[in-house]
């Protein structure tokens, strides 16, 4: 009697190119149910599909909105690919880009009544590194009493929330404000430059293009990138090679707080130019997705980032034309990222299906 | 005096309200993290069951059928996380977060026609045992049968895990894997069952949000509780009773910001919202250091993948 098996088996080899071409996949993956949850909502999936992904960057201002809201994704992402290819869960960027902000923020509102071309480059570098302090708390916790990072980043993203909500609401709310939860807008020295007069996309995304140049420099080409490869791919390796993991795990969580803490700088003086409740919209949390989707690779991250942007715009236009609510696009972002994920199975093992003989089992 | 006293009563059944949802997701966590699953996705499913429960409320006019559909639709969405993490052995952490982000918009597409209309009364159980004794009455009465239920889930959870045979299975398969495996266990069954249970709280929990707590359907109504759940998993080191105490502490602190304004105090309400996740984070860090400690209290394989050969 003959049984039919179905064997699987880890691969040993992954194609590269099915290792790029699987994000892609993924995308398909997620249009089609995207269309089909349209579809049972009772809207035309084509036409909502259209509304969601080509109208919002079919002009100008709609492809400078999509850099507007890629330039932060990609910056934490970025950020993110260091400590997760080294095995480090740091899933609180949301807390360090808005400690980031509070830190950028409060030294804008110091030096408010500055004029100078030395006023933005002190608030950038003070953002920055507000975001690497916050990302240090995890990353010493990690290290010295062996907590779990992930839950303590996490938590971490409440407090820093919370810090905000007390800062705008009380010490530092804008005196002529009304009482509104917010600062004062931030002088004209304390802006990014806008680079097309009417639209929105500043001068941060220069910031975002040289740390993704600099990544990749420190990934592929020195002895730190090296490292951080050698730990993501087996710890134990990692400790026979001599490696000092405690002083990697606390580098790479400083290198990703201080990318997050950027984006955060990167905001308030971008598009918002002043502190507020919602400094972002879950951008720490959906760079995770962004990572995750460029394959931790600094250029598939640029691609990653636009791709993820596009869900947050498609959601804006969505809600105007379809009157479906602002949250429709996580769906999309949850949707990648689960497609993703799954497809990474196809991936990693090989499915075989054999015939035996009932006696050889 | 005896009008004072009564006031107490009514503050301490107050807190308790607020506690049920975090008592009811983070007992189901609960179960799941001890199998050795980490499921971010728990405001994710929160939030799913918070909908179900209020849009099958408002369409079949029942509560019995909202209060099962909840916990049926958290358990069906925790599927998800089940077959990818699972069958298909992907990562928990980013599976996790996916399904939080995922119920999020998917439960505000479905809320969409739901917004604004107005909930149901839910039944109270011994209303006259409520008023007519004082302070005693509004702790123990006066209650939904869902409170009276999350109050005894952790003591059935405890009994549960630590005195019958699945509850050691479960514990097994959280601790090591592999030799539960190597005992004939199936562990990729055992931790299907522990997610889908994880999955059905959380929707119980998001139902009693949207049912009694709140009671009507708001965008993103769960409001970071399942995030905190999450922490109260840890603050507890996976103690069911624990649980409990922790639960009534932060919902406690849910309640007293409430109040805090009446009464004048001079402590931002913000450094309150803040306190749990202090907590939870100072409690990991005494776990934690100790590597004993930390291998009494936390299941071993956390969070792992596991494969087996097949």
């Amino acid at each position: 009697m003959e049984v039919q098996l179905i064997k699987i088996e880890k691969r040993n080899d992954v194609s590269r190119s099915i290792y790029f071409l699987t994000p892609v996949l993924a995308i398909f993956l997620t249009l089609f149910g995207g269309g089909i949850i349209f579809y049972i909502l009772g809207f035309n999936p084509i036409e909502a599909l259209k509304f969601f992904f080509i109208t919002p960057i079919s002009d100008l201002y709609g492809l400078s909105e999509l850099l507007v809201k890629a330039t932060p994704l990609c910056l934490i992402a970025i950020g993110l690919s260091f400590c997760f290819k080294s095995n480090n869960w740091n899933i609180g960027a949301e807390g360090q880009l808005i400690f980031g902000g509070i830190v950028g923020g409060g030294v804008a509102l110091l030096f408010y009544d500055h004029n100078g071309f030395y006023v933005l480059p002190i608030i950038i570098l003070s953002g920055a590194i507000g975001g690497m302090l916050f990302a240090m708390i995890p990353a010493i916790l990690k290290t010295y009493f062996n907590t779990n990072e992930i839950l303590v980043s996490l938590m971490l993203v409440y407090v820093a929330k919370l810090l905000l909500d007390y800062l705008v609401v009380g010490p530092w709310s804008n005196p002529e404000g009304f009482n509104f939860p917010e600062t004062r807008q931030f002088s004209e020295s304390a802006r990014m430059p806008i680079l097309f007069d009417g639209l929105r996309i500043h001068a941060g995304i220069f910031i975002t293009l040289i740390t993704v140049f600099l990544s990749w420099l420190i990934l592929y080409k020195t002895y730190l990138g090296f490292q951080i490869k050698v730990s993501g791919l087996s710890l134990k390796t990692a400790k026979y090679a001599g490696f000092k993991g405690k002083t990697m795990i606390i580098i790479v969580f400083m290198i990703s707080g201080a990318c997050a803490g950027l984006a955060g700088v990167g905001e308030i003086t971008g598009p918002i130019g002043q502190l507020h409740r919602n400094i972002s919209p879950d951008y720490g949390f959906t760079a995770i997705i962004v990572a995750f989707l460029g394959r931790l690779n600094p250029v598939g991250i640029i691609f990653a980032s636009l791709i993820v942007a596009l869900t947050y715009l498609g959601a804006e236009t969505a809600q105007i034309f379809l009157q479906v609510p602002k949250y429709t696009g996580q769906v999309f972002q949850g949707m990648i990222l689960f497609f993703l994920l799954g497809s990474d199975y196809l991936l990693f093992f090989k499915i075989k299906f054999l015939s035996l003989k009932k006696n050889e089992l | 005096m005896s009008f004072d006293l009564n006031f107490i009563g009514i503050l301490i059944g107050a807190i308790m309200a607020s506690s049920v949802p975090l008592i009811l997701a983070a007992s189901g966590e609960l179960i799941t993290e001890r199998s050795g699953v980490l499921n971010l996705g728990v405001e994710g499913m929160m939030i799913i069951g918070a909908i179900s429960g209020f849009a099958l409320m408002v369409v079949t006019d029942n509560l019995f059928f909202a209060v099962v559909g909840s916990m049926l639709s958290g358990l069906i969405i925790s599927l998800i996380f089940g077959l990818l993490t699972q069958s298909l052995l992907t990562n928990h952490v980013a599976t996790g977060l996916a399904l939080t982000i995922f119920g999020i918009g998917m439960s505000a597409m479905i809320g969409k026609n739901f917004v604004g209309i107005p909930g149901k009364e839910f039944p109270l159980l011994f209303l006259n045992l409520k008023e007519s004794i004082p302070f005693l009455g509004p702790i123990f009465f006066g209650h939904t049968i869902i409170l009276y239920f999350a109050f005894v889930l952790p003591f059935l959870t405890n009994y549960f895990l630590k005195k019958t045979k699945t509850g050691l299975i479960i514990r097994a398969v959280g601790d090591s894997p592999t030799s539960a495996s190597n005992q004939g266990i199936n562990v990729t069954l055992v931790r299907y069952c522990c997610i889908l249970y994880g999955g059905a709280m959380c929707g119980l929990a998001g139902a009693y949000l949207s049912l009694i707590y709140t009671p009507q359907w708001i965008e993103n109504m769960t409001g970071g509780r399942g995030w905190i759940a999450l922490a109260l998993v840890v603050f507890a080191t996976w103690s069911p009773i624990k649980v409990l105490i922790g639960a009534l502490i932060f919902g406690g602190i849910t309640i007293l910001q409430l109040h805090m304004q009446a009464v004048g105090l001079r402590i931002p309400v913000q450094l309150l919202s803040a306190l749990p996740y202090i907590m939870t984070i100072i409690v990991l860090v005494v776990i934690s250091r100790d590597s004993r400690k930390i291998k009494l209290n936390t299941p071993t394989s956390l969070g792992q993948i596991f494969y087996k050969e097949k």
